[in-house]
């Protein structure tokens, strides 16, 4: 248990009636930089407020380096925020907002200035002391936030959609940023997003959330590459879900069918028996498309293409396949002399769909 | 009471530290809010006795002698007097809080503290402002003799249209507050969205605008039309004898008459009166705060 | 268009030209030398001499400045505890209460008027300041606790956890976070009730004692029997008192102003 700076132990809460947290737990490590990665509303927001303390579980335990803190006050824990909406003080200078918690502890004005200005420097806003927030821009406003919170030397850093309100390119420099900041202060960050890039981009582990559950809590690669449920290859890798049953289990791959035809997964081991209900992620860029004339032989699922767009130097086709159901298949550049109205097979190589959704996994 | 309060002293909980701010406001609304206007209330059914004083026996007299020719000629003619007041309120004031919300940012912060420094300068000055004019052979008569309108003294001053003057100038900022910061919040996309759909200015002004600013011009009535049962004063020094408010009512009786108890009759009814105005306009316009009233 | 705007403006000009009227006539009547107000007999400081020399006008002056400072003073404490810690008080029937506190400057002024008068006789009050500064305090908590709620509710809750978070306890993040955001909203209401104070005649009139006078009561008395055209120069100095508060409320309202464009920033 001393191994873990944050734990958390089954926590559940609930908001007039509605359960927002159903029994989370999770152990965080010194130094480590952990995201909870979800869509709003699964929970990730008021897992932050219980660490920091601005809300008590109605079961759990919180604990902080071993020490059980579920009951303390915000104030008391060696935890600070970074509010979604920065939450400065609007009545005080950017050093004023700083030196908040140092003055709260009555340090002596050398320690505090110093400590204020290395803050500064430390979110390259040098000279900035005398600012009001008001006067700041958003990203200014955003690196005071984060002074404010590491100057007091928190255990854990949490931080709420810290870059929500950021323009994308903003948000793309300020990910570097960030991530230069956890490995310069060593400080553990418990980061809350929706956006799955920003997870897979700066975190040690995700932790994926769904209805105030983890599904799954991994480094970026596991999450990426091994989503464990449909969900999460969904959420995370944008991937294409498919149901089938297993009809030929192999060592290595299953062979699965639908009415739409037939596919190959790999196995990675797992126990799969023969007429087996199966699910099957596969992500968009791995799909591979053949016209259906050039060879009406190959083993795959049939289908039509409905529509064709270019987003982000990406080419993205949607296929209807025959009951209505869509796959989405992707890749880079503009190569493709498929149009719409094309019928195609839809296939992929075994070692890049996952079976997701294993009983007991 | 006293005993949680020291207790909380002793705990410093949040709860206790609320409670013990809230405490202040408890009391003095009990003692000087509740109290006085439950015994207004009881008052209004006790007798008056012979000479001074009130004697402790139930009665229904006080709202009958209401209903007696004298008293309830003053309720009618009181009446009528709002109804005039608030209509021509309405008429002047609207225009103005409506064209106030139209212009630009910084003109609408010096509109506001050209109406506010009148605002709140004392109503008596400005009333005797209005004296001066209407004084016989004063400002305004001299003016219309000077410009041949009239060939002799109007003699305003003491008259029933001096009094709807008074009243008017008096009350008329709280219909511009209440309709400017209704206008103020109107969007006027909309307006130019139904002038698109091919509404005639008037048309969408009836349609929009008029419909969104209603609680404003709502809010404005109650706000005007309640004062000009009570402003007696307004009567007394603009309308001598002649005008007689329910507000100069209650007032001579507390003070002159010496009946109390019919006086607290009168104010429950007033109250009444009010209360139902301010329940029709919650109902109407949805809203639980009057516009603009602070 | 164009057109219709210049109504408007002309419009407006012509009512706000209205208004100023008769401040404006008292103000130059002030200056008059001639003792009947509808003669000009040139200008002169003649009755602000006569003013200074007026005992019972000066006690007038002192007694109405007393009596607004303590009941906006009053007011503040009161009305701002109350808004502060009703939200976070759980007490039965609060919501009536806060109902009930707001009635002052609901219900006719006649009407307080009057249930002052015979409430402070029922339970023998002595008529006098005190009666004068419970009237006066009612009405004015109103405007504090509804200027300072509504400041409140504009305030950003993330700023309070933020301070929490930062390690301030409850008391501290009022004293850091709170007490300085709503200030603007208290000394607002502050100038509010003050002014409210010293305009008030309807409810003055009924609580007062034999030997308190208020400059409005004196100013009502004097215009109701005869008039001096003392009463024009008291008159002019009383709006130029007002203008100043007037003044004053601006400028706390542009010192305020730069944390309420931030928090309505934020608030998008």
């Amino acid at each position: 248990m001393e191994d873990f700076i944050l734990q958390l132990d089954r926590i559940e809460k609930s908001f007039g009636g509605v359960k927002v947290l159903n029994g989370l737990s999770l152990s965080v490590k010194q130094g480590e930089f952990i995201t909870l990665l979800g869509p709003s509303g699964c929970g990730k927001t008021t897992t932050l407020r219980i660490i920091a303390g601005l809300e008590k579980p109605d079961s759990g335990k919180v604990y902080l380096e071993g020490k059980d803190v579920t009951n303390e006050e915000p104030n008391r824990r060696n935890v600070n925020t970074v509010f979604q909406n920065y939450a400065l003080f609007p009545h005080m200078t950017v050093e004023g907002n700083i030196s908040y918690s140092l003055r709260l502890k009555r340090l002596d004005r050398a320690k505090i200035k110093k400590a204020v200005s290395e803050a500064l420097e430390l979110v390259q806003l040098e000279g900035y002391e005398k600012r009001m927030p008001s006067e700041l821009s958003g990203g200014q406003r955003q690196r005071v936030a984060i002074a404010r919170a590491v100057v007091n030397e928190p255990k854990v850093l949490l931080l709420d959609e810290p870059l929500g309100a950021l323009d994308l390119q903003l948000r793309r420099q300020m990910q570097t940023e960030l991530k230069r900041l956890q490995k310069h202060l060593g400080i553990t960050f418990v980061y809350i997003t929706h956006d799955q890039e920003e997870a897979l981009n700066m975190s040690d582990r995700i932790a994926v959330m769904r209805d105030g559950k983890f599904e799954q809590i991994g480094t970026p690669q596991e999450v990426y590459d091994y989503p464990k449920t449909s969900y999460v290859a969904r959420f995370v890798g944008s991937a294409n879900i498919i149901y089938g049953t297993a009809y030929d289990v192999n060592e290595h791959t299953v062979v699965f069918k639908n009415e739409d035809g037939i596919g190959i997964v790999a196995r990675n081991r797992a126990n799969i028996a023969y007429g087996q209900k199966v699910t099957v992620a596969v992500r968009s860029e791995h799909i591979r498309l053949t016209p259906a004339a050039s060879d009406s032989n190959a083993e795959g699922f049939v289908g039509v293409v409905k529509e064709k767009s270019f987003a982000g130097g990406l080419l993205q086709i949607i296929v209807a396949l025959a009951d209505g159901k869509e796959l989405v298949a992707s890749r880079h550049g503009i190569d493709s002399t498929l149009v719409p109205g094309d019928k195609v097979i839809v296939t992929w190589a075994p070692e890049n769909a996952i079976l997701v959704d294993l009983e007991g996994a | 009471m006293i005993k949680r309060a020291f207790e909380c002293f002793r705990q410093l909980n949040i709860n206790c530290v609320a409670f013990l701010a809230v405490l202040p406001l408890f009391v003095f609304t009990f003692m000087f809010v509740i109290g006085p206007l439950i015994y207004m209330l009881v008052l209004s059914f006790l007798q008056r006795a012979e000479v001074w004083g009130i004697v402790n026996k139930f009665t229904f007299k006080n709202y009958m002698d209401i209903f007696e020719p004298v008293y309830l000629k003053t309720f009618i003619e009181s009446f009528k007097l709002a109804i005039t007041t608030t209509i021509l309120i309405m008429i002047i004031g609207y225009p103005f809080g409506y064209f106030m919300a139209k212009l630009d940012a910084k003109w609408k912060k010096r509109m506001m503290l050209l109406i506010f420094i009148p605002f709140w300068t004392s109503s008596l000055i400005r009333l005797y402002g209005w004296i001066i004019i209407f004084r016989a052979n004063g400002i305004l008569d001299k003016l219309l003799m000077a410009l041949n309108i009239t060939e002799e003294p109007l003699k305003l001053l003491y008259t029933y249209p001096a009094v709807v003057v008074g009243m008017i100038y008096v009350l008329l900022p709280f219909m511009i507050f209440s309709v400017y910061s209704s206008a103020e919040k109107l969007d006027w996309s909309l307006v130019e969205a139904a002038r698109d759909l091919g509404a005639s200015s008037m048309q969408a002004f009836f349609t929009i605008s008029l419909k969104l600013t209603l609680p404003g011009l709502l809010s404005g009535v109650v706000l005007t039309f309640i004062p000009s049962m009570g402003l007696f004063f307004i009567a007394d020094i603009l309308g001598g004898n002649k005008v007689v408010l329910v507000g100069n009512l209650i007032q001579e009786q507390l003070m002159k008459a010496h009946n109390w108890p019919f006086a607290a009759a009168l104010s429950v009814v007033l109250m009444i009166l009010t209360s139902v105005m301010i329940y029709i306009y919650r109902r109407i316009s949805n809203v639980k705060e009057l516009e603009g009233l602070v | 268009m164009k057109n219709n705007t210049r109504l408007a403006n002309i419009y407006l000009g012509f009512i706000l030209a209205l208004m100023y009227l008769p401040i404006i006539i008292v103000i130059v009547y002030s200056f008059n030398s001639s003792k009947i107000s509808s003669v000009w007999g040139g200008f002169s400081f003649k009755w602000y001499k006569e003013l200074l020399r007026d005992k019972s006008m000066f006690d007038a002056v002192v007694n109405s400045l007393i009596l607004a400072s303590t009941s906006s003073i009053l007011a503040a404490i009161i009305g701002t505890l109350a808004a502060v810690g009703m939200p976070k008080v759980n007490l039965p029937g609060k919501g009536v209460v806060e109902y009930l506190s707001t009635l002052p400057i609901m219900i006719p002024e006649i009407i307080l008027g009057m249930v002052f008068l015979t409430y402070f006789s029922l339970i023998r009050l002595p008529f006098g300041m005190l009666t004068l500064v419970i009237a006066h305090t009612s009405f004015c908590i109103p405007y504090v606790y509804m200027l300072v709620k509504a400041r409140l509710v504009g305030i950003d809750k993330s700023l309070a956890e933020a301070a929490k978070d930062l390690g301030a306890s409850e008391i501290r993040v009022f004293f850091d976070i709170t007490l300085p955001l709503i200030l603007p909203a208290i000394l607002s209401g502050m100038l509010l009730s003050f002014a409210m104070s010293l305009d008030d005649v309807v409810i003055s009139i009924f609580v007062t004692g034999v030997n308190t006078n208020t400059l409005p009561i004196k100013i009502y008395t004097q215009l109701r029997t005869g008039v001096t055209p003392k009463i024009n120069a008291l008159s002019t100095l009383m709006l130029g008192a007002n203008l100043l508060i007037c003044l004053l409320s601006v400028w706390i309202g542009k010192q305020g102003s730069h944390h309420k464009e931030y928090l309505e920033m934020e608030g998008n």
